[in-house]
C-alpha cells in the first residue's frame, strides 16, 4: 500500500492548484471553480486520514460527504450571485467588481 | 356726640379719595375734577367743624379723656409701632381752621386757574388734585395722634409743597406755544430749595422721635406726656443734656424748618413761585404753621426739657422765634414783589408765635396761628386777585398793541401797580381789612392775637426782672410790629393808591365772584377772629380760647397757663406804633411814581440795600455750603472720573489682556494641537488605512492565504 504522504501531498497540490486558480482567475465562475478544487483537496485529505488512522470510526467518510453537500448547495448560491451580478453590471469578472471598495 | 368723633378719620380720608380719583380717573374733566376736591374738602369741613362742635359740648374735661383710635402698625422686633388718631381741645381749634381756609382756597383757586377759560392752566385737574392731597395731610397732621402718623402727614405735605411751589416748571412743551423759560427755571429752583431746606429740618426732628422712641417706647402723645415718662426723660442724660432737652431741641429743629424760622427761612420767600392759591393754603396759612402746631402740641416735652435743662430749650425757642419776627419784618420793608412781602411778613408772624411759645404763652401762639392763617390767607388771595387782575390788563394791552409788549413784565411787582382801589374794590376792600388785620389795628383779629404774646412777654418781664429774656422779646415784637405797620402801608400805598405805573395796572379789572367771595368771607373772619380770646377782663367771652385750650396739656403736670388781662401799656403802646407807622408808610409811598428812589431808599441808604439783598443771606449760605458742596460734589466727580474709573479700566484691561492670552492658548494649544491634532492623525492613519479596502475578493483571499502561510510558519518554527 502506497504511504500515507503520497495522498498528502497529492491533496496538497491539488488545493494550491485551486487557491491559485481562485487568486488569478477573473472570471468570477473559474473562481468558483477553484474553490471546487480546493475544497476537493480537503475532502482528499479527510478520507485519506480515515484510511490510514481511525479505520473503524465513519467519522472521516461522514465529514467528507458533508463538505461536498455544502460545496454543491454554495455553487448553486454562487451561481445565483453571479446571474444576478452579471445583470446588474453586465460582466462577471471579479476585477471590475469593487463596489465595496472605500 | 361720638357720632362726629368716629368720622374723624374720613376728614383725611376723603380729601385723600379725591386726590386719588382725579389722578387717576377724573384728570381729563377739569370741572368735575374741581369740583370733586372742592365737594372732598367740604365734606371734611363739615366733619370736622362737627368735631369742633362736639368737642366743645362735651365739657372742660376733654383732656382727661381724649377721643382717640389707634391701631398696631408695624411690628418691630419685641415692640409695636402704633399710629392712630386723636382729638383733644387743641386739635379741635385746629379743625375749625385748617378745611375751612383749604375749602375757601379751593374755591378760590377755580376762578385763579381760569376754569373754563382761553387761558385755563394746562395742567388744571392735577393742581385740585395736588391741593387735595395736601389738604388730606395738613388734617391727618392735626388729627394724629401719635408723632411717628404725625412725621408721615408732614412729610406728605412737604412733598404737596414740592410739587406745587414746582407747578409751573412742568410744562407740556408739545401742546403749550408760549412757556416762559425764566419762570420755569425759577420754579424748579424754588421747589428744590425747598425740598431740601426743609429736609434739614426733617432730619432733626426724625432723629427726636428716634431718640423718643429709644427712651420711652412709644411715640403716642398720650403716652409721652404722661408725668413719669416726661421724669424718666429728664433724668436720662445724652452727651451730658437730660434726654427731654435734646429731644425737644431736635422736635423744635423740624419746626424751625416747616415754620422757615431763622437759620432755615430762606426757602419761604422762594415758594413764592407758585401759583398764589398755594402761596397762601401752604405758605402762609397752614403747612408753615404745623410747625408751631409741632411745637405747641408737644409742648410738655420742651417744658419737661427746659426745666430739666435750666431753662434752655424754650429760650432757644423765644430767641430764635424773636429774632425771625423782627428781621423777617425788616426784610419785608424792601421787597418790590408783592407776594415776596407777604412772605416775609409771614414768616415774622410766624416768628412772633414761636416766641410766644418759647415763653411759655401757648395758648397766645395757638391763637395768633388760627387769627394769622385767617388774615394771611386774605391778603396773599388778594394779591392774587391784584396779580391776576394785572395779568389780564397786560394781556389786554399786548393785545391791543398786536404784540406781546414788553415781554419781561413782573405782574408782581408792585412799583408797576398803582391805583387799583378803583378798579378793583372787593379786592381792594378786603385787603384793607387783611392789613388792618395784620397790623393789629383794634377791634381786628390781629391785634387781639398779637397783643397777647406782647401782654404775656411784658407780664413776665415785669415778672423776671430788668434784662431777663421776656424784655428782648417784647421789644423785638414791638418793633415788629412797627415795621409790619411801615411794610404793610407801603405795599397798600404802592399797590391800590396813586397813578397807575403801566399800563397793565391801568388796563386791570376786578376778578371774578369765585375769586373775591372767598376773599369776603376770609375778611369777616379776620374782623371778628378776635372774638376767640378776647383779654380775660373781657366780661362774658373774656379768655375763651384759654378756658379751651388751655388745659390741654394739664395731664403732663408740667404745663399751665392762665388767661391775662388786657395791659394798657402794651396795647396802647402797639395801637399807636400800628396806626402811626401804616399811615406813615401809606401817606409817603401812595404819590410815589416810577423810577423815583423811593423813601425807604433815600433814608436809609446801605441799610436799604441790606435789606433789599435779605442780609445776603442767600449769599452767604450760597458760599458757606452751597459752593463748598459744590466744590466736593466736583472732587468726587473728579476723583471718581480720575482714579475709581481708572481703576476699573486697569482692572478689566488687566483682565481683558489674560483673556487674550488665554484664547491665544486656547486656540492655538488646546484647539490646533491637541484636538485637531487627534483627528489630523486618525484621519491619515485612517486615510491609509482604508487602502486595503479594495474590493476586490482576491485581495482578501490572498491576504487570508498569506497569513495563514505566515502563521503556519510561525507555528512550525517557534
Amino acid at each position: 500500500m502506497i504511504p500515507l504522504y503520497w495522498w498528502l501531498i497529492v491533496a496538497a497540490a491539488l488545493f494550491c492548484i485551486g487557491l491559485y486558480a481562485v487568486l488569478s482567475r477573473k472570471n468570477a465562475i473559474a473562481v468558483l471553480m477553484g474553490i471546487e478544487l480546493m475544497l476537493n483537496a480537503v475532502n482528499l485529505n479527510l478520507v485519506a486520514f480515515w484510511r490510514y488512522i481511525t479505520p473503524q470510526a465513519l467519522t472521516g467518510q461522514v465529514f467528507a460527504i458533508f463538505v461536498i453537500t455544502v460545496a454543491a448547495a454554495e455553487a448553486a448560491v454562487g451561481l445565483a450571485i453571479f446571474i444576478s451580478v452579471y445583470r446588474m453590471h453586465g460582466s462577471i469578472n471579479v476585477e471590475k467588481l469593487d463596489t465595496m471598495r472605500w | 356726640m361720638d357720632f362726629f368723633f368716629n368720622l374723624a378719620p374720613l376728614a383725611i380720608l376723603v380729601p385723600l379719595l379725591m386726590f386719588a380719583a382725579i389722578i387717576l380717573f377724573t384728570h381729563p374733566n377739569n370741572r368735575l375734577s374741581s369740583s370733586l376736591a372742592i365737594g372732598g374738602i367740604a365734606f371734611s369741613t363739615i366733619i370736622s367743624w362737627g368735631i369742633v362742635l362736639a368737642t366743645i359740648l362735651s365739657g372742660e374735661h376733654i383732656w382727661e379723656e381724649t377721643w382717640q383710635i389707634s391701631i398696631p402698625w408695624l411690628p418691630a422686633g419685641t415692640s409695636v409701632l402704633w399710629i392712630g388718631l386723636e382729638v383733644d381741645s387743641l386739635t379741635a381749634a385746629m379743625l375749625f381752621m385748617v378745611p375751612f381756609v383749604c375749602m375757601l382756597i379751593f374755591i378760590y383757586s377755580q376762578g385763579y386757574m381760569n376754569l373754563g377759560k382761553p387761558n385755563q392752566d394746562p395742567r388744571y385737574s392735577r393742581f385740585f388734585a395736588y391741593i387735595s392731597l395736601f389738604a388730606a395731610g395738613m388734617i391727618g397732621l392735626v388729627l394724629s395722634g401719635s408723632l411717628l402718623l404725625l412725621f408721615i402727614f408732614w412729610e406728605l405735605m412737604g412733598l404737596c409743597s414740592y410739587l406745587l411751589i414746582g407747578f409751573w416748571s412742568f410744562r407740556d412743551r408739545d401742546t403749550e406755544d408760549h412757556i416762559d423759560e425764566a419762570q420755569v427755571k425759577r420754579a424748579r429752583a424754588a421747589a428744590l430749595k425747598a425740598f431740601l431746606t426743609t429736609r434739614i429740618g426733617d432730619v432733626l426732628l426724625f432723629s427726636g422721635m428716634v431718640l423718643l422712641w429709644a427712651y420711652t417706647g412709644t411715640l403716642n402723645f398720650s403716652e409721652i406726656f404722661q408725668p413719669e415718662v416726661l421724669e424718666h426723660l429728664a433724668e436720662i442724660t445724652i452727651w451730658g443734656l437730660p434726654a427731654a432737652t435734646v429731644i425737644a431741641l431736635l422736635v423744635f429743629g423740624g419746626a424751625v424748618g416747616k415754620s422757615a424760622q431763622f437759620p432755615l427761612h430762606v426757602w419761604l420767600p422762594d415758594a413764592m413761585e407758585g401759583p398764589t392759591p398755594v402761596s397762601a393754603l401752604i405758605h402762609a396759612a397752614t403747612m408753615v404753621a404745623a410747625g408751631v402746631y409741632l411745637v405747641a402740641r408737644t409742648y410738655p416735652l420742651f417744658v419737661a426739657g427746659s426745666v430739666a435743662g435750666d431753662g434752655s430749650v424754650l429760650a432757644v425757642v423765644a430767641v430764635i422765634g424773636a429774632i425771625t419776627a423782627f428781621f423777617g419784618a425788616t426784610i419785608g420793608l424792601a421787597q418790590n414783589d408783592i407776594k415776596r412781602v407777604l412772605a416775609y411778613s409771614t414768616i415774622s408772624q410766624l416768628g412772633y408765635m414761636m416766641m410766644a411759645l418759647g415763653i411759655g404763652a401757648y395758648v397766645a401762639a395757638v391763637f395768633h396761628l388760627l387769627t394769622h392763617a385767617f388774615f394771611k390767607a386774605l391778603l396773599f388771595l388778594g394779591s392774587g386777585s391784584v396779580i391776576h387782575g394785572v395779568e389780564h390788563g397786560h394781556h389786554e394791552i399786548a393785545h391791543h398793541s398786536d404784540h406781546h409788549g414788553d415781554d419781561d413784565f413782573n405782574p408782581n411787582d408792585m412799583k408797576t401797580m398803582g391805583g387799583l382801589r378803583h378798579r378793583m374794590p372787593r379786592t381792594f376792600w378786603t385787603y384793607i381789612i387783611g392789613t388792618l388785620a395784620l397790623v393789629g389795628w383794634l377791634p381786628f383779629a390781629g391785634f387781639w392775637s398779637k397783643d397777647e404774646i406782647l401782654g404775656e412777654a411784658f407780664h413776665l418781664w415785669r415778672e423776671g426782672g430788668t434784662f431777663s429774656l421776656p424784655l428782648w422779646v417784647w421789644l423785638a415784637g414791638t418793633l415788629g410790629a412797627l415795621i409790619t405797620a411801615l411794610y404793610m402801608g407801603r405795599q397798600i400805598g404802592l399797590v391800590f393808591w396813586g397813578e397807575p405805573r403801566h399800563g397793565a395796572a391801568e388796563h386791570a379789572h376786578e376778578s371774578p365772584h369765585s375769586m373775591t367771595t372767598p376773599l369776603i368771607v376770609l375778611a369777616i373772619f379776620a374782623v371778628i377772629g378776635g372774638l376767640a380770646n378776647l383779654p380775660s377782663n373781657v366780661p362774658l367771652v373774656g379768655g375763651e380760647l384759654h378756658h379751651f385750650i388751655g388745659e390741654v396739656h394739664e395731664v403732663s403736670e408740667v404745663v399751665h397757663s392762665e388767661a391775662l388781662a388786657l395791659n394798657a401799656i402794651v396795647a396802647g403802646l402797639s395801637t399807636v406804633l400800628a396806626v402811626g407807622g401804616l399811615i406813615f408808610g401809606w401817606a409817603i409811598y401812595r404819590n410815589y411814581r416810577v423810577g423815583e428812589v423811593e423813601p425807604f431808599q433815600r433814608w436809609l441808604g446801605p441799610v436799604f440795600t441790606l435789606l433789599k439783598n435779605k442780609y445776603y443771606v442767600d449769599e452767604l449760605y450760597r458760599a458757606v455750603f452751597i459752593r463748598p458742596t459744590v466744590w466736593l460734589a466736583d472732587i468726587s466727580f473728579r476723583f471718581d472720573t480720575g482714579v475709581i474709573d481708572y481703576l476699573v479700566n486697569l482692572v478689566g484691561r488687566v483682565t481683558r489682556v489674560v483673556a487674550d492670552f488665554g484664547g491665544v492658548f486656547d486656540a492655538k494649544v488646546i484647539d490646533s494641537t491637541l484636538v485637531d491634532g487627534t483627528g489630523k492623525v486618525t484621519n491619515s492613519f485612517g486615510g491609509w488605512l482604508r487602502q486595503t479596502q479594495t474590493g476586490r475578493v482576491q485581495n482578501y483571499v490572498l491576504v487570508i492565504a498569506v497569513t495563514v502561510l505566515l502563521l503556519l510558519g510561525l507555528y512550525l518554527y517557534l
